[in-house]
C-alpha cells in the first residue's frame, strides 16, 4: 500500500500553504498558460530571462496541493539557471515521478519523489513543468497535460 | 430498506467484497457508472457462451436464440420507460450516441440560420457539444436556462427564452454535478406550447426515478445501460414514432437497409433504420438483464433508500466544518458535492482512496456549473441502491483524516 505520508509530505504543505514566487510579474518577458483537463487546475507561469538565464520566475492560478507545491519548488529551482539547465531539469524531474532515477541531483524537489506512487497524480505534479517548457518556446496557446 | 435485505443485494455485487489499499471498497462515484450484479454478469457470460452469434441475418438456430435475445431486450426497454411502440427504442452506445444522433439526423434536417436551440447551464457536455456542432453547420443559436445559487433553473427564465424560433430543448433529467431533478414534465409543457420538441437526458435520472415517456410527453429520451447496473458501451435512444420516421439514417451499414444498389439505396424501418453494423448484443442482454434486476429490487424501494442515505450523508455535512454544498435544490438524486475550505477536490480524491472510499474529484464533464460557482471542480459523492448509512459514514470519517492532514 503507497503511504499517503509520502505524497503529502510537510514540506508540501508548507509550499502549498504559502506558495514562494506566486503572484504577478509585469517585467516578464516570458509567459505561458498551463492547464490541466482532468481536474480544472489553470496556472499562468512567467518568466525574466536575459541571456539565456532565468533571472526571476514567478506563478498564478489554482490548483490541488501537488501542482501548487510543484510550481513553488519550481520556481525556487529555476531562479539562476539556463535554459539547457532548465530543460535538464525537467527532463530529471520527470524521470523521478514516473519511477525511474532521475540523471541528475535534483535537490529539494526530490521531496515531490512520492508522486511515483500515485499514477493519477503525476500530472498534477509535472503542469507546472509542461508550462515552462511552453513558457521558454515563448508558446501563447495554453499546453494541456493531456 | 431492511439491514438483511441490504445484505443480501450487496452479495449480488461481487465488486462490493473486494478491498481497496487494505480497506474494505466504499463506492461512491456510482453517478459515473455503476457496479454491475451477479445477474447482469452471468447474463453476458450466457449470450456468449450459448448464443452467440449475428442477429437479423442467419437462418440457423443460434441465429435466432441470438435475435431473440437482442429483441427481448428492446422490449424490456420499451416496458421500463413506458414506450407506446418498441420501434421507438433505438440501441445506441449509450447517452452520449443518442444524443449525438438526434443532433445529426434530426438537426441537420430540420434546421435553419436563425433557429434557437435551447440547453440549460447544468448540462453534461454530452448534452451541449453536440448541439454547438449542429449550430456551426446549420447556423441555428444556442440559448441557455441559467441556473440559480441552489442549483435550479432560475424561475421564469425557460419560458422568457422560449419563443418561436426555438426548435429543440435539451434537459438534463437529473444534473450529474448537482443532484437536482428537473421539473421536466412542466418543461416539456412549457416548450411544446411554442412548438419546440424536448430531449431529456436520462442518464443520471433512470436508475433513481420511475419515467414514463408517454406521461412526460417528451420527445426524445436517452439514457445509458452503465449507470444503470448495466454492462458499458450500450445505451438507448427513445423517440417518437412519427419523429423517428421522418428522419434521415444516422450511420449508414449493414443492417440498416432494406435494398442497396450503387444507384440508389432503400433504408429498413424503425428501429434498425438507426442500428447500423453488428450492434453491442452482449450489452443489450446485460442491460435487459439490469433492467428485470432493478424492477425486481423495485424502483420505489430503491429511491426511498437513496433518499436516505442523501439525507443522512446532508445532515453531516452541514455540521462539517469547511464543507460547502455545492447543489442544496430540494429536489435531488443521490448525489452530494461538495468542497472543503481549503483544501483541493483532487486531494481530497487521493486521501479518500487510500481509506478504500471511491468518489469523483473535477468538473463532472460540466464546466459550466463549475464557471457558474467560480469553481474549478468539486468532489463529488454519489449513492446507488447497494450503498449503506456505514459507508455514508467511512466518507466523514475519511473526510476528517483530509482535515487533519491539510489543517493540522
Amino acid at each position: 500500500m503507497s503511504d499517503l505520508r509520502d505524497l503529502y509530505q510537510e514540506v508540501i504543505f508548507d509550499h502549498n500553504r504559502h506558495p514562494h514566487n506566486f503572484g504577478p510579474m509585469p517585467h516578464a518577458n516570458r509567459q505561458a498558460d498551463g492547464f490541466n483537463p482532468l481536474c480544472g487546475d489553470r496556472l499562468t507561469l512567467r518568466l525574466l530571462v536575459e541571456n539565456g538565464v532565468i533571472q526571476e520566475a514567478r506563478f498564478e492560478g489554482a490548483g490541488c496541493a501537488i501542482s501548487t507545491a510543484s510550481a513553488s519548488l519550481m520556481t525556487d529551482a529555476l531562479k539562476g539557471k539556463t535554459e539547457a539547465e532548465a530543460n535538464q531539469l525537467f527532463t530529471g524531474f520527470h524521470q523521478m515521478v514516473m519511477g525511474e532515477p532521475p540523471a541528475i541531483d535534483l535537490g529539494k524537489l526530490a521531496v515531490l519523489a512520492g508522486v511515483q506512487e500515485f499514477p493519477a497524480r503525476v500530472k498534477c505534479a509535472t503542469l507546472a513543468w509542461h508550462t515552462l517548457t511552453a513558457a521558454l518556446k515563448n508558446e501563447t496557446t495554453a499546453v494541456s497535460t493531456e | 430498506m431492511n439491514e438483511l435485505v441490504l445484505a443480501e443485494l450487496r452479495a449480488q455485487f461481487p465488486i462490493l467484497s473486494r478491498q481497496v489499499h487494505g480497506k474494505p471498497l466504499v463506492y461512491l462515484d456510482n453517478a459515473a457508472t455503476t457496479q454491475k450484479p451477479q445477474a447482469v454478469l452471468q447474463a453476458e457470460c450466457h449470450y456468449y457462451e450459448q448464443l452467440n452469434a449475428n442477429i437479423h441475418r442467419g437462418v440457423h438456430a443460434l441465429s435466432q436464440e441470438a435475435t431473440d435475445a437482442f429483441e427481448q431486450a428492446r422490449d424490456k426497454i420499451q416496458r421500463f420507460i413506458h414506450a407506446a411502440h418498441r420501434e421507438e427504442i433505438i440501441f445506441t452506445r449509450g447517452a452520449t450516441e443518442a444524443i449525438n444522433l438526434v443532433a445529426h439526423s434530426w438537426g441537420r434536417s430540420h434546421l435553419q440560420p436563425g433557429d434557437e436551440i435551447l440547453l440549460t447551464e447544468m448540462e453534461h457536455h454530452a448534452n451541449i457539444v453536440p448541439w454547438q456542432l449542429l449550430c456551426e453547420a446549420t447556423g441555428a443559436q444556442l440559448k441557455v436556462v441559467p441556473i440559480d445559487a441552489r442549483g435550479g433553473l432560475v424561475a421564469g427564465a425557460l419560458q422568457s427564452l422560449l419563443t418561436h424560433k426555438t426548435k429543440l430543448v435539451g434537459v438534463t433529467h437529473v444534473s450529474n454535478a448537482l443532484g437536482t431533478i428537473n421539473p421536466v414534465a412542466e418543461i416539456i409543457r412549457q416548450a411544446h406550447a411554442v412548438g419546440a420538441l424536448v430531449l431529456v437526458d436520462g442518464a443520471q435520472a433512470v436508475a433513481h426515478l420511475a419515467v414514463d415517456v408517454q406521461a412526460l410527453d417528451c420527445d426524445f429520451y436517452v439514457f445509458s445501460s452503465h449507470k444503470l447496473y448495466g454492462p458499458t458501451g450500450i445505451g438507448a435512444l427513445y423517440g417518437k414514432r412519427s419523429l423517428l420516421q421522418d428522419m434521415p439514417p444516422y450511420q449508414g451499414g449493414g443492417d440498416m437497409i432494406s435494398q442497396v444498389t450503387f444507384a440508389r439505396t432503400t433504408y429498413n424501418q424503425l428501429p434498425y433504420k438507426f442500428e447500423a453494423g453488428t450492434p453491442h448484443i452482449a450489452g443489450a442482454v446485460g442491460l435487459g438483464a439490469a433492467i428485470d434486476f432493478v424492477q425486481t429490487v423495485g424502483l420505489e424501494r430503491i429511491a426511498a433508500h437513496e433518499e436516505h442515505l442523501l439525507s443522512y450523508a446532508t445532515e453531516q455535512a452541514l455540521q462539517f466544518e469547511g464543507l460547502t454544498l455545492i447543489g442544496t435544490m430540494p429536489e435531488k438524486a443521490g448525489i452530494l458535492s461538495f468542497v472543503l475550505k481549503g483544501v483541493h477536490p483532487h486531494d481530497i480524491g487521493t486521501i479518500l482512496d487510500n481509506e478504500g472510499v471511491a468518489i469523483r474529484t473535477g468538473h463532472h464533464c460540466a464546466m459550466p456549473v463549475m464557471d457558474h460557482y467560480a469553481l474549478a471542480a468539486t468532489a463529488r459523492a454519489s449513492f446507488a441502491l447497494y450503498n449503506t448509512l456505514e459507508e455514508v459514514d467511512a466518507l466523514f470519517h475519511a473526510l476528517r483524516r483530509v482535515q487533519k492532514l491539510f489543517l493540522g
